[in-house]
């Protein structure tokens, strides 16, 4: 187990240095930078002042010695300054991180706590009323696009309760929280509940017909014994995998619900600061985002052994 | 019958009481503006959008300014702000102002003359601190020197006369800056003299102003601050005005469909639409072969059919003119009868039929188009026109090709020279001849993006601009302006017009109509709720 550890991660490091290369080169490729946006915005170009500020920000040098100085200013947990606001690149992204991470963290509770029992019904009632019922509706959680169902729940509040849920001030107090990001949560929730749904439904589906399902309810197992206790267990694991890449998907793939419910989180950020070629803001953005990934990743992995004894980790 | 009086005395009674509301102001309150995205700073002399004026007009003055309650701008509603008074000399060449004693900025320092000085040395880049970016520095050339008489007087002597110098001066472009206050800071962190303080600017999340209660103007602002957040969804923005989340939406992005919508679902909302001072126009690469040809130029501006643009994009509600922004909102536009005879402003048919003949002329026709590309920003805004345009120039024997350019590589494609054919928005902070012409048709302008550059139309716009009769004026500005849309310099599809929306309780406010960027200082602003 602790050379497995080691390995992996030294495995993360690489991965975690492939994608630093990458998104640093990609980001460079994209035609225009801050300082052409800046005089964009300007509506004119002028030569001279705009060298000047590439200058100021290091957009002169070669790109390999940005990259190192990048890489170097991480190490010493120096993120730069924010091309845009001038301010630290850290005090920009850390108050955004526990913004998305609420919203995530509800979205994908909410996920697991309809998406593994309803989908467990569903297979455990296949075919029934409620197999078609539940299918209808994890089938729409997965086809309605995040933004058209997001609009649709802000003109049904607007229209019905005379108010509208959406990020314009820091809620103070737990309940305030709670109620302001349990919306969009539920939103973002419906679609990544869906894809947990239809993974349980396959996965159980497959397990309920082995023999040892068979057997246990020959030995007398109670139904939710049966379903619950030996078929969940065996069958849990790839949505275990699904529940890992959406987690790590919330942390930085929900731009459309935070542009619709107007919540100031990592990912519209993100879109924000490549729109303005905001480069340490980009770059350390998506290195957070990886890291998280890679860790979310491994912690899956962790999980399967502790999930199913067969798994060994060597 | 008794029942029916008591209700009407009821309504009488409810009526009196409103109208009382209405003309006694009350303290407090924060207004709430939703902002349509983030501001790029706040430091209104290094930006040219009104994303910078709405939030930060209020967090500076001016020397003068426009009458923030009349709509249209003009010589003539230009009131004293941080100056009391101001004086031409004899030659028209030095203008003067005895500036306000006992102002102070937001950080408790006194405001002097030096700090006038300070702000036109930054414009002029003259002083030891530099802008980042300058974008009108050239409205500002003509100052040669500016000198403080003592720390209340200060003298602006100017190479020529221009009297329009005032009007720029009134702009809510034109705020004064302060000596101690670094230029870079102001960008992020700005001290002003005006009516409210800055307190906190979060990319993408919200800015905030609060009451400065140590504002010259005694009993003002009314309000206890100003906070934007930043909703860059204009559904939801709109959702969010409607549920009553923001008091009013930000200034002239709403369209008449939205209004429309808007108004069904909150009667009581108060919108007006008006003209912005911003034109979608066309701009010619006239160095590059085909059209380096005066008569292909001509040919183009005559397919134009600038009611279908208007009726396509804006729904009617767009108005067809000049350089100049059209009357009655306009002050310096043609008049119509003036703009019917210039051609492609006439029949339609009459003039693409003339323009089928020239293109024939150069060997093209339906068997044999003419192949080009449109190059536009990739914005709806830009885009949408570009499209319709492609449509109308099928007309005349023109194949064109839409080339959506990516937003922050657009005016560096057009200084490049790398075009054709292109569309392009150009907003105007002021209603003046001077600063559209010197800025869009002067020879060397760096907003001058087709290189239009006519020596004896300058002499022109250097004859307009020192005149003093308004009238006068008026008449050389319309000549000007006829002979640069004969010319096909840029030439003009449309003049947008946009709406603002607020809550009936949002008293004293008033929507300029023939700018974008000079009515939101906001000060005499009140709450009555």
């Amino acid at each position: 187990m602790g050379s497995y550890l080691i390995r992996r991660f030294f495995l993360m490091l690489l991965t975690l240095f492939g994608i630093s290369v990458l998104i640093f080169t990609l980001l460079r490729i994209v035609p225009g930078n801050i300082a052409d946006i800046v005089f964009n915005a300007a509506g004119m170009i002028d030569v001279a002042e705009k060298a000047k500020l590439e200058k100021e920000l290091g957009l002169d040098q070669p790109i390999v010695v940005q990259y190192v100085q990048w890489v170097s200013g991480l190490v010493h947990g120096d993120l730069g300054y924010s091309f845009v606001s001038e301010k630290p690149a850290i005090q920009e992204i850390a108050p955004r991180i526990p913004i998305t991470a609420k919203l995530a963290g509800l979205a994908l509770t909410f996920a697991i706590l309809f998406g593994v029992p309803l989908g467990v019904l569903s297979a455990v009632k296949q075919n029934s009323g409620l197999d078609y019922v539940l299918r209808v509706i994890s089938l729409s959680g997965l086809s309605i696009p995040a933004f058209w169902l997001g609009l649709l729940i802000l003109m049904a509040f607007v229209k019905y309760l005379g108010t509208i849920p959406i990020y314009t001030n820091p809620p103070s107090g737990f309940w305030a929280t709670l109620w302001l990001f349990s919306v969009p949560a539920a939103a973002v929730g419906f679609r990544s509940s869906a894809l947990v749904m239809r993974l349980t439904r396959s996965s159980m589906l497959e397990v309920l017909r082995q023999d040892y399902i068979r057997t246990a309810r020959a030995k007398g197992a109670s139904e939710l014994n049966v379903n619950y206790h030996h078929a969940l267990r065996n069958a849990v694991l790839p949505v275990v995998t699904v529940i890992g890449i959406e987690a790590a998907f919330l942390m930085g793939g929900l731009i459309v619900t935070e542009t619709v419910f107007n919540i100031p989180g990592v990912a519209r950020f993100l879109v924000e600061a490549i729109r303005w070629r905001d480069y340490p803001i980009v770059q350390n953005l998506v290195m957070f985002i990886a890291v998280v990934a890679v860790l979310i990743n491994f912690l899956v992995d962790l999980l399967y052994a502790a999930l199913d004894p067969r798994i060994k980790y060597s | 019958m008794v029942r029916f009086f008591i209700f009407a005395a009821a309504i009488l009674a409810a009526a009196s009481t409103g109208s009382t509301q209405a003309a006694e102001p009350k303290h407090g309150g924060i207004l709430r503006i939703y902002h349509r995205e983030t501001p790029p700073s706040l430091s209104i002399h290094e930006e040219a959008t009104f994303s910078v004026n709405i939030p930060a007009m209020g967090i500076y003055n001016n020397l003068v300014v426009y009458d923030q309650h009349k709509p249209q701008n003009s010589m003539g509603t230009i009131v004293p702000e941080l100056a009391t008074s101001w004086a031409w000399s004899a030659d028209n060449k030095n203008l003067t102002f005895k500036l306000r004693e006992g102002v102070k900025w937001h950080d408790g320092q006194p405001f002097t003359a030096k700090d006038v000085k300070c702000t036109f040395d930054l414009l002029q880049g003259k002083g030891q601190d530099k802008f980042r970016k300058n974008p009108r520095k050239d409205l500002f050339k003509n100052i040669s020197e500016v000198t403080a008489n003592g720390d209340f007087e200060v003298t602006l002597h100017l190479a020529r006369p221009q009297p329009s110098l005032l009007a720029m001066l009134a702009s809510g472009y034109t705020p004064i800056y302060s000596c101690h206050v670094p230029a870079a800071q102001m960008r992020t962190h700005p001290i002003g003299t005006g009516p409210f303080k800055f307190v906190d600017f979060k990319q993408n999340e919200s800015l905030t102003l609060a009451k400065n209660p140590d504002y010259w103007k005694k009993g003002m602002p009314y309000l206890d601050g100003i906070e934007f957040p930043i909703i860059s969804n204009r559904a939801t923005a709109v959702l969010a005005f409607v549920a009553g989340k923001v008091d009013m939406t930000f200034p002239t992005e709403m369209t008449a469909a939205l209004i429309k919508d808007i108004k069904s679902q909150d009667p009581t909302a108060i919108c007006e639409i008006a003209p912005i001072n911003v034109s979608t126009n066309l701009i010619i690469n006239r160095e590059n072969p085909p059209f380096n040809n005066i008569e292909l130029r001509k040919a183009m501006a005559l397919a134009l059919d600038r009611k279908s643009f208007i009726d396509i994009i804006y729904q009617g509600q767009a108005d067809a003119g000049g350089t100049l922004l059209p009357p009655p909102e306009g002050v310096w536009g043609m008049p119509p009868e003036m703009l019917r005879t210039i051609s492609g402003y006439g029949d339609v048919n009459k003039d693409r039929e003339q323009a089928r003949e020239i293109m024939k002329k150069f060997g093209y026709g339906p068997d044999k188009p003419l192949k080009i590309k449109v190059s536009t920003r990739n914005l709806a805004t830009y885009r949408d026109p570009a499209v319709v345009l492609i449509d109308q120039l099928k007309t005349i024997y023109i194949d064109a090709e839409l080339d959506p350019v990516e937003s922050s590589q657009w005016f560096a494609k057009i200084a490049r020279n790398d075009y054709s054919v292109g569309l392009n928005l150009t907003g105007n902070g002021i209603d003046d001849p001077d600063q559209a012409f010197y800025e869009n048709y002067g020879c060397g302008s760096e907003r001058n993006y087709t290189h239009y550059c006519n020596k004896d139309l300058e002499a022109l716009f250097d004859k307009q601009s020192v005149e003093t009769n308004v009238e006068t004026r008026k008449k050389m500005v319309w000549e000007i302006d006829k002979k640069l849309q004969e010319d096909v310099a840029r030439p003009i599809l449309m003049h947008a017009r946009s709406g603002t929306c607020w809550k009936p309780y949002v008293k004293n406010m008033t929507i300029m109509n023939n700018s974008a960027y000079n009515g939101y200082r906001y000060e005499d602003l009140w709450l009555d709720k």
